[in-house]
């Protein structure tokens, strides 16, 4: 296994909510201490439902905004609560796929601007003749035609669009690439095409991808490794196919059962959580999860179960519970 | 035909040039008759603007006597040397009017280039600007929007002295509030878009963010804004001229040409009726040409 391009150690992004009237002020734990790593080639997938820090796990790995605490050494470079420097290489090395293919586009730039955008403003010393061919040649690699070039991105469907996303992103010629939710905005056959472009692309230019999703059909389809997240902290981290079919973490449990499958005889016994995803700005005592949780024991309600088993940050299999699904139930299911 | 299938790589589909913005901008402008009347007729005040002196038969300050409150020719007592006949100190009254078009014009398009300048800078600040200094600019331009606008013009011109330029000053501080309000709102809903975020992480620094990737979006509701703001410059500067406090009295401007002679409308009513109906006419084509563009130019109501 190469070595990792991206870690990341204890990363927290709280915000602070400003009181309202007789109310006071709170801080929001939109992500609560992330450790994990990205090795080149090798694809991170995170999952969880809406609200449990997805995205800002995807801005703080982008350097859009700093971590709160915990650090993140991409290339060797650290960047703290102190945020990223406005470092050149640094910034090129990580880029970012946005969910929304409407909104990531510049409406008033043509394709060709909008690809030859990070070169100008990051490679001053590359000429205007090799920006244009570079852009061109991007365009081609993520399957536009060349006259595409000079069109503006409301001539565009969503799956072109999110090919020119991609496109820009690739400019710099990052080592990372944040890819947040990508495909959920697109339609079903169109998902299949742009999501077999990026492992296409991943293999050609030996990308780490940061895939965020909460689509686990898609999860499956393209991560090695996979990363639950609740309310902003992983809860069970491992090899995709241990995620997937030996989860040992009541949540990824409840969540893998939910997902749809394509078998009708196929029985499979539903897990339905109660309740709703609580609020981050008044977390639960203990565990995380244990107001929705079925396997809870007295000791969730006061203490936090860290990650155990296998090396967080190494790729092996760990999960932070305190009654874990047994694994001959697991494999059971 | 045959000939650009063949060139083209994929002969599924002919490449067709997109069409141009100007092109699309045209196509969706001239739906609205109104709108191209009005730019006709605003384009004829532009000409007669820039040829007043080719156009007008005489001086606009000349005087002569023999003909005083001449009325026009079609009526008894006119005659076709005056053809709009004479006010009461003698003057060529078409004269007068084909000069007053280039103040008009002159003061339309400087106030409106003050106030847009001005507002739009201010709104793209408050728009990025930390919260206190957003507080800051709005809750300024909304004490100048709480004046009821004319009045406050007559305050700043009665501080600055009565003049046109005064007048134009005036003005354009009373209408840059309405601009500096629409470009921040038009900021603010464009700078947490995507497309923002990605400029960023493309490295672009806030100033090439602010102007050069958040402000071109901004500009339809700003160009609207500005080609309505151009007739109420026009009325409002016609305004403080019928008030003794713009353009003083041998300017052929039609505010203040309406105020010399008011105290004639009995006994001569073209003296009155023809600057009234030019400021008229230009004010409604002005109007209906900002109405056409807001139609054009706004997506939200943009039939594709």
């Amino acid at each position: 296994m190469s070595a990792p391009v991206l870690t990341a150690s204890n990363l927290k992004r709280h915000y602070e909510v400003k009181g309202g009237f007789m109310q006071p002020a709170a801080t929001l734990r939109a992500l609560d201490g992330a450790s994990f790593t990205l090795t080149p080639g090798k694809t991170l997938a995170v999952v969880g439902e809406s609200g449990s820090g997805k995205s800002t796990l995807a801005r703080v790995v982008t350097m859009i905004e700093p971590p709160t605490e915990g650090e993140l050494v991409i290339g060797g470079k650290k960047i703290g609560p102190e945020g990223a420097s406005r470092d050149r290489d640094l910034r090129a090395m990580v880029q970012i796929v946005f969910q929304d293919p409407y909104g990531s586009l510049n409406p008033r730039q043509t394709i060709g601007q909008t690809l030859m955008e990070p070169l100008l403003l990051n490679r001053p010393e590359i000429d205007r003749k090799e920006r244009d061919r570079r852009a061109r040649d991007m365009l081609s690699m993520v399957g536009l035609r060349p006259e595409h070039f000079d069109r503006y991105p409301h001539m565009f469907s969503g799956g072109q669009r999110q090919r020119v996303a991609v496109a820009r992103a690739l400019m710099l010629e990052p080592k990372i690439l944040v890819l947040d939710e990508p495909v959920s905005a697109l339609d079903l056959s169109i998902q299949s095409q742009v999501l077999n472009l990026l492992m296409d692309i991943q293999e050609r230019m030996d990308l780490a991808y940061l895939f965020i999703s909460h689509d686990l059909s898609v999860v499956r389809h393209i991560a090695d490794e996979v990363m639950v997240i609740y309310l902003g902290e992983p809860v069970e981290m491992g090899p995709k196919d241990v995620i997937f079919d030996a989860p040992r973490h009541p949540y990824t449990k409840a969540l893998m059962s939910a997902t749809p499958m394509a078998d009708p005889s196929d029985r499979k016994e539903r897990i339905k959580l109660e309740g709703e995803l609580p609020s981050p700005m008044a977390k639960p005592e203990g565990c995380p999860f244990n107001p929705r949780c079925w396997r809870r024991q007295e000791i969730c309600l006061s203490v936090e179960p860290e990650l155990q088993g296998g090396n967080p940050a190494g790729g092996g299999h760990c999960f932070a519970c305190h009654n874990p699904v047994p694994e001959d139930e697991t494999a059971a299911a | 035909m045959t000939d650009t299938a063949s060139q083209s790589a994929s002969p599924a589909t002919t490449p067709t040039a997109p069409p141009s913005r100007l092109r699309e901008f045209w196509s969706s402008f001239k739906e609205n008759r109104g709108a191209v009347v009005g730019l006709f007729v605003f384009l004829a005040f532009l000409l007669v603007a820039a040829l007043a002196p080719i156009l007008a038969p005489y001086a606009p300050d000349a005087q002569y006597r023999d003909a005083l409150l001449v009325p026009p020719f079609w009526q008894d007592g006119g005659s076709t040397r005056f053809l709009l006949g004479t006010d009461a100190l003698g003057r060529d009254l078409l004269s007068r009017l084909i000069y007053g078009a280039r103040f008009s014009f002159f003061i339309g398009v400087l106030v409106v280039t003050i106030a847009t300048t001005c507002g739009v800078l201010l709104g793209v600040i408050a728009g990025f600007a930390p919260r206190i200094i957003d507080t800051l600019i709005m809750r300024l331009m909304d004490i100048v929007l709480s004046f009821p606008s004319l009045l406050l013009a007559l305050v700043l011109v009665a501080i600055l002295g009565p003049s046109l330029l005064n007048a134009m000053i005036a003005i354009a501080v009373v209408l840059q509030p309405h601009f500096v309000r629409l470009t921040r709102a038009a900021v603010l809903s464009e700078r947490s878009k995507d497309y923002v975020t990605a400029a960023r992480i493309a490295g672009g620094r806030p100033l090439r963010i602010m102007f050069k990737t958040v402000l071109p979006n901004c500009l339809a509701p700003i160009i609207v804004q500005a080609a309505l703001s151009f007739s109420t410059a026009v009325l409002d500067t016609a305004a403080l001229g019928f008030l003794g406090m713009g353009a003083q009295p041998p300017t052929p401007e039609w505010g203040t040409m309406l105020a010399e002679a008011r105290e004639f409308i009995l006994r001569a009513w073209w003296v009155v009726t023809f600057p009234g109906l030019c400021i008229l006419i230009t004010v409604l084509a002005i109007n209906l040409m900002g109405d056409g563009l807001r139609d054009a130019l706004d997506p939200k109501l943009k039939r594709s």
